[in-house]
């Protein structure tokens, strides 16, 4: 959903996990809808981990313990790898994240997940093992997203880290744009192109 | 510097937006039903039809049933998304191959094979796969819906140009060896994150002597690396491949293109941003035992001693365990990794004159019905009869299992697709990944069995 990004805090969902791929955050199965209705996605998100073969929640998956909520998910390196199914960003968003953090993403669902107005946060190693202690520590700590100032703070222990993002992307994120908006302006360009090969 | 990359990607930048992403011209756009319906959808919300629909081409791959094509999908929400995409290619004025047309198939097969994809083009798909093409020395590249929107309104895309990355094959394939062993090889030292930022232009002998089923392997596997799509510079071999094919150039514009297409390599004085090289003697026909395409080991090799323990528990292996020997309940040959001629032939060396184990179900899927046609035509077809094993129709099958065709939970599958993610040939399926090859050593012994010794 297009939505504007300014600064953002709230408490994380933690999932330390490595190379959690795209069919464990929305199997394939689920991928037969022809519309993009992020709540049924969101109803989905990590469904074979969530939830048993008769649909009842797995009480050690993170998603199912009251402990923890927010708008903000905390996953392990290379997070996102696998199949380009951009539902899985749909599903991400559906469930109400904005941002993901982690050390590292697959490309392809990095794009998705800009594309779907969530934000993914890249830090260091270090600063992603001491955020998921701080979190196993005190679920109740809160995490800022500054987007202007392109910087991450764990309010828990006030480390802040500077995260990468182009002028452009920030610019969409900021003021709810698409790259499609971008695109259609530039038609006239892509003529010129074409002309020119 | 001076890549293969650079010239393909730089002779299609539109513009460049300042401290932003490039805005890349596609020659050819690939959709299937899955991930273009919201596409399609998008356009419509904002009152517009697509730029080039010449450059654009459908046809239904992952839903589609791997028998009685002739008669509707069983499964409705399947057939839904399957109608759709035939009514928005009809909407939109696009090519169309539906389910049971001769020219229908699984898009990464049938692109090559039409000679829709060419040396020197940029080509998309909503499908992390699209990387296949690169072996036509293209660069090829998955891409979400937002982006297939993109495409569609206007032949475009914005990216961030990647680096490049040289993987450099010296040397022979040894017997019973492989272009999928050469692929799972590389993802077992360079890990599935390990390529990822990187466009892989693999080079070196061993990998100019792959034939351009080889080199559609490899390419394919490009992305189980991280790797946003891998290529290999245009050769004699791709020149014979493509000549005479339906969408190849024809007459003097068969030699105009032959002649553009011989300059497409990185120059001598290329400078890669990461370099890797590796002897080809070193490779052995290889298996996995996790769940993501890095985990894998030489056939003979035990199962390492720091493999993950969430991996092995839902496997059902320990670690210091052989697999060879280990019972198995399915095989899968197909997939737009391995459901091509060269992958038949390959499937029916060793099983001819032998017999389908006992026990073993096999599905044995041809990438596209024109495959279907020359393994009849080859006399294909008989050996695997004659053997106890079914041909069954076109499609993605059991590589996602978005079909009927999923192995049920706690079953070993050796299968010739691409992951072995947990659930995805069906939930609690477990996937060994392996070459055509090793599939049929194990379908016709019932347990994983080196290939070499059947041959």
């Amino acid at each position: 959903m297009k939505q504007k990004f300014d600064i953002i805090e709230s408490t994380c969902v933690p999932l330390p996990l490595e190379n959690v791929d795209t069919d464990q955050i929305i199997p394939a199965r689920f991928l037969k809808a022809t519309t993009r209705d992020e709540k049924f996605f969101g109803d989905n998100l990590f469904r074979d981990w969530r939830f048993d073969a008769q649909g009842n929640p797995k009480p050690g998956f993170v998603l199912n313990d009251p402990r923890y909520g927010g708008c903000i998910l905390v996953a392990g390196k290379n997070f996102g790898s696998g199949s380009s199914r951009e539902h899985a960003a749909w599903a991400i968003a559906g469930y109400g994240f904005r941002v993901v953090i982690s050390s590292f993403f697959a490309d392809i669902h990095k794009n998705n997940e800009l594309n779907n107005f969530v934000l993914p946060v890249v830090v260091s190693e270090d600063f992603l093992s001491e955020l998921f202690a701080s979190i196993q520590a005190d679920p109740s700590v809160k995490v800022r997203v500054d987007v202007p100032a392109q910087t991450v703070t764990n309010l828990a222990t006030m480390r802040s880290e500077h995260f990468e993002i182009n002028a452009y992307k920030k610019y969409c994120l900021m003021n709810a744009l698409d790259d499609i908006d971008y695109l259609l302006e530039h038609k006239d360009k892509i003529e010129k192109f074409e002309q020119s090969r | 510097m001076n890549t293969l990359f650079d010239k393909i990607w730089d002779s299609h930048v539109v513009s460049d937006i300042e401290d932003g992403p490039t805005q890349l011209y596609i020659d050819r756009l690939y959709c299937h039903e899955v991930t273009s319906p919201q596409a399609f959808d998008g356009l419509r919300a904002r009152g517009i039809g697509c730029l080039r629909p010449e450059r654009i081409f459908c046809m239904p791959d992952h839903n589609t049933p791997t028998h009685d094509q002739d008669k509707p999908i069983e499964d409705p929400v399947s057939k839904a998304q399957v109608d759709a995409l035939e009514r928005n290619a009809a909407e939109f004025g696009l090519t169309y191959w539906g389910m049971n047309d001769p020219d229908n198939g699984i898009i990464h097969v049938v692109g090559p094979e039409k000679g829709l994809s060419l040396p020197g083009m940029t080509i998309v798909c909503g499908d992390s796969h699209t990387s296949t093409h690169g072996a036509m020395g293209a660069v090829a590249f998955g891409i979400g819906t937002s982006e297939v929107e993109m495409v569609l309104a206007s032949q475009c895309i914005l990216q961030q140009k990647p680096k490049s990355m040289s993987i450099r094959v010296e040397g022979s394939l040894g017997k019973g060896v492989t272009a999928k062993d050469l692929a799972l090889f590389l993802m077992s030292r360079i890990t599935t994150s390990g390529a990822t930022g990187y466009f892989v232009e693999y080079r070196g002998s061993a990998v100019r002597s792959l034939s351009m089923e080889g080199r559609l392997t490899l390419c394919n596997l490009s992305i189980e690396m991280g790797a946003r799509g891998g290529f290999v510079a245009p050769d004699e071999t791709t020149f014979a491949y493509l000549k005479g094919r339906q969408y190849a150039p024809k007459g003097a514009d068969w030699d105009k293109a032959v002649e553009y297409w011989k300059t497409l390599r990185s120059g001598d004085d290329a400078v890669f941003d990461r370099e890797i090289v590796f002897d080809a003697a070193e490779i052995q026909p290889m298996i996995t035992y996790g769940t993501n395409p890095g985990m894998g080991m030489a056939i003979d090799g035990s199962i390492p001693a720091d493999a993950g323990r969430k991996a092995l528990d839902y496997m059902g292996f320990e670690a210091g365990q052989k697999l060879l020997g280990h019972k198995v309940d399915y095989v899968f040959l197909g997939a737009c990794t391995n459901g091509r001629i060269e992958d038949f032939r390959a499937f029916a060396s060793i099983v001819k004159g032998r017999r389908k184990a006992e026990g073993v179900t096999a599905w044995l899927v041809p990438g596209s019905w024109a495959v279907k046609a020359q393994v009849e035509a080859e006399g294909i077809a008989r050996i695997l009869a004659d053997a106890g094993f079914e041909v069954r129709q076109p499609g993605c099958s059991a590589c996602l299992a978005m079909n009927d065709d999923k192995i049920p939970a706690g079953k070993y599958a050796v299968s010739t697709s691409n992951r072995n993610f947990e659930g995805r040939q069906g939930p609690g399926s477990r996937t060994l990944l392996a070459s055509p090859l090793t599939a049929a050593a194990a379908a016709v012994t019932g347990v994983i069995t080196d290939p070499r010794e059947l041959l």
